[in-house]
């Protein structure tokens, strides 16, 4: 067994480019579910829409990069506002409902005949990260301590990806400690008592979805940038369960808890994945193929993830206090 | 214990001198003027409130038997539901169709009957919300600590201040949810004072407070209309009401049916018959309503193992301490 090949690969899941995206989608749910009770089950679509955003303007319609990463952006809030306006004043069940469909639909879309000149059907859309690398300060070569590197195309990326998930983490950290992420915190617990003492519970709610839907998309970019491509099926509805497994990992209503939640989920899934498949590959384990280790691994970190929330419900970061109140 | 200054409550209650005890009587100075409100639940109509007003600086008691409408009337005139008809001003102002915050925020705020702690938030926490204007509470301002912290402070100190008079400090930076039901009511009552009410309408709020903790509450209840705030509150202990409320309204099956001063208004004939008689579809004739009574006394009798109970007419009672009698007769008459 190639033990090496199994910690280089694990290491750098630690940092890598899947582990960026993810957290940054689990931050924006963490703003959503976590500090403000809001089940939005269509976070793939926001990192979606921002992917695509930026991917049709550059290669569909041949504009500028940063106007299609305003674009992008722009989409976003549009969408978020599209999904709230109709869904915010009723009960949280029908924000879960209407967000996963209209995730679904969004992708449905993006991978249509009818829009194939647009979205460029089931293939996706390519070739708009030029100006992206052409920015890269990084020279050509490989960057990194001992058998840990990088390219310099990824470690770009990576540089610029945590730097988005540095400043959405101040920027969670800032507002959560604010009176604004107090009325957050407030409505997740309960909404009338918020709208008894004079706040604006829908406003906020919309602000708490605009902002969620913002810091996830930037992981929508960091995939398109990163892979320089952009598929309709990346953005499925498993992406937003596994943010959400993230997030709970990590520990709810924590500001680190979605970073530190995807560095393990990775962590884990490269681990177990290749340290199964060496050990398939060197005949340790005859009963599986290498194809099958794939979803084996996904069936064993998920049975991890129970037995984390048997044993510590609260999450790695979460409080313990916390969760003793739900009992009363 | 009585030790308040007699002058407020005489103050107060002047305002009502001379006032008839009908239902729907003009106050001299109403903050709150409700007309016509009709709230139907299927074919059950729960509000139908054809004309009420409520006296500015004073202590209003809204009673009535369980399922009268109080808390529905209270979810009307505070935006937490829509009602099918009916207009209702506050100073002045149209309040109808405002919704829920912008009632707040013009100064009339509400407790709820189900107390509602927010349980992850500590007790501070919870104060501090309360309080309106926050520069913090702007997105864009709330990045500046800066901008903030100086009105966090002055928060703070008011919230910390009540938390003493409401006996509530030593749980300040414990979770709400952690509070016992009691202690909840107490952080409920605080919390909406934070919001510096004109009008505060309170649900039951010393439900399941004990007897001690509530005789100071009591005391708080006055000190509020002492500073010249207006109180609205429902409860159903006839003792608290008459010792605390300048003017009492009785609502029975949705409709307000009398009002009057706390200490004849439980000898009302109207009063007598919606407690006794609340789960009648028809209303009761005079033989009924005493035949009624009389069954009630009888069980009551029987159940306490009472030889000799003085028998009380229903309509003429021998002195106006009937209030508690009726109040005992009433949960009989319910069972
Ligand atoms: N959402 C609702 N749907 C259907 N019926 C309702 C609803 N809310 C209240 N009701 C009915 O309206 C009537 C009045 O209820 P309400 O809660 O206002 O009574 P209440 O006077 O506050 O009683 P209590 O003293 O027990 O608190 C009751 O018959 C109740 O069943
Ligand atoms: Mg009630």
């Amino acid at each position: 067994m190639d033990w090496l090949t199994i910690l280089v690969t694990t290491v750098e899941a630690a940092v890598g480019v899947e582990t960026v995206v993810y957290a940054l989608a689990a931050l924006g749910v963490n703003i959503q579910f976590g500090y403000s009770g809001l089940l939005n089950f269509g976070q793939a679509a926001f990192l979606g829409v921002a992917g695509y955003g930026l991917a049709v303007i550059v290669s569909t319609f041949g504009l500028p990069f940063w106007l299609g990463i305003v674009v992008g952006l722009a989409s976003v809030v549009v969408f978020a506002f599209l999904l709230g306006v109709p869904t915010l004043k009723l009960r949280a069940d029908y924000l879960a409902i209407v967000t996963i469909a209209a995730a679904e639909i969004v992708r449905l879309i993006f991978r249509s005949v009818a829009f194939k000149d647009v979205f460029g059907g089931s293939d996706g859309r390519r070739a708009f990260s030029g100006t992206f690398y052409d920015m890269n300060p990084f020279p050509p070569g490989q960057y990194g301590i001992g058998p840990f590197g990088f390219s310099e195309r990824v470690l770009w990326v990576l540089v610029l990806g945590w730097f988005l998930v540095g400043i959405s983490c101040l920027a969670i950290y800032l507002l959560m400690k604010s009176p604004w992420g107090r009325v957050l915190k407030a409505i997740r617990e309960d909404e009338d008592a918020v709208r008894s003492l004079g706040k604006n519970v829908f406003s906020y709610k919309m602000q708490a979805l605009i902002l969620g839907g913002v810091v996830g998309c930037f992981g929508g970019f960091v995939y398109a940038l990163a892979f320089a491509s952009v598929q309709p099926d990346v953005f499925g509805t498993e992406l937003t369960f596994y943010a959400y497994t993230i997030v709970i990992l990590g520990g709810a209503a924590r500001v680190f808890g979605p970073v530190l939640g995807a560095s393990i989920f990775w962590v884990l899934l490269v681990l177990v994945g290749n340290t199964l498949s060496e050990a398939v590959s060197a005949g340790y384990i005859t009963f599986m193929t290498t194809t099958q280790v794939g979803p084996v691994r996904f069936m064993l970190v998920g049975l991890g993830l129970i037995l984390l929330l048997v044993f510590r419900p609260q999450g790695i970061f979460g409080d313990k206090r916390e969760i003793a109140l739900d009992a009363r | 214990m009585h030790a308040e200054p007699i002058g407020f409550k005489a103050k107060a209650q002047a305002a009502f001198a001379g006032l008839e005890s009908e239902p729907g009587v003009r106050k001299p100075d109403p903050i709150l003027v409700v007309d016509k409100v009709v709230r139907r639940f299927g074919g059950l109509t729960a509000v139908d409130v054809d004309h009420v007003e409520i006296q500015r600086g004073s202590i209003t008691a809204l009673i009535g038997p369980n399922g009268a409408g109080k808390t529905t009337f209270f979810n009307q005139l505070t935006g937490f539901d829509t009602a099918d008809a009916g207009e209702w001003t506050f100073n002045g102002a149209r309040l109808n169709g405002v919704p829920a915050h912008k009632v707040a925020r013009r100064g009339m705020v509400r407790t709820f009957q189900l107390t509602k702690a927010l349980s992850k938030l500590t007790v501070l926490e919870n104060m501090r919300l309360g309080a309106q204007g926050q520069k913090g509470e702007n997105f864009f301002r709330a990045f500046v600590q800066s901008i903030w912290r100086g009105q966090e402070d002055a928060i703070t100190e008011r919230a910390e201040q009540l938390l003493e008079r409401f006996k509530l400090d030593k749980k300040r930076d414990d979770f709400a949810g952690s509070l016992s039901g009691g202690q909840r009511k107490l952080l409920e009552m605080a919390r909406a004072l934070m919001v510096e009410p004109e009008l505060v309408m309170l649900d039951e709020p010393m439900a399941g407070v004990n007897p001690a903790l509530t005789q100071s509450l009591l005391g708080h209840v006055k000190d509020l209309r002492d500073q010249g705030m207006t109180v609205l509150f429902v409860e159903h202990d006839m003792d608290m009401v008459r010792d605390i409320s300048d003017w009492v309204i009785v609502m029975a099956q949705g409709a307000v049916i009398a009002e009057g001063p706390p200490d004849t208004i439980m000898s009302d004939s109207r009063v007598i018959d919606a407690y006794l008689g609340a789960h009648h579809d028809a209303p009761l004739s005079q033989e009924e309503a005493e035949l009624q009574l009389q069954a009630a006394e009888a069980e009551l009798e029987e159940e306490a193992g009472i030889e000799h109970a003085e028998p009380t007419e229903p309509n003429e009672p021998a002195e106006p301490a009937e209030p508690a009698a009726a109040s005992e007769e009433k949960k009989e008459a319910s069972a």
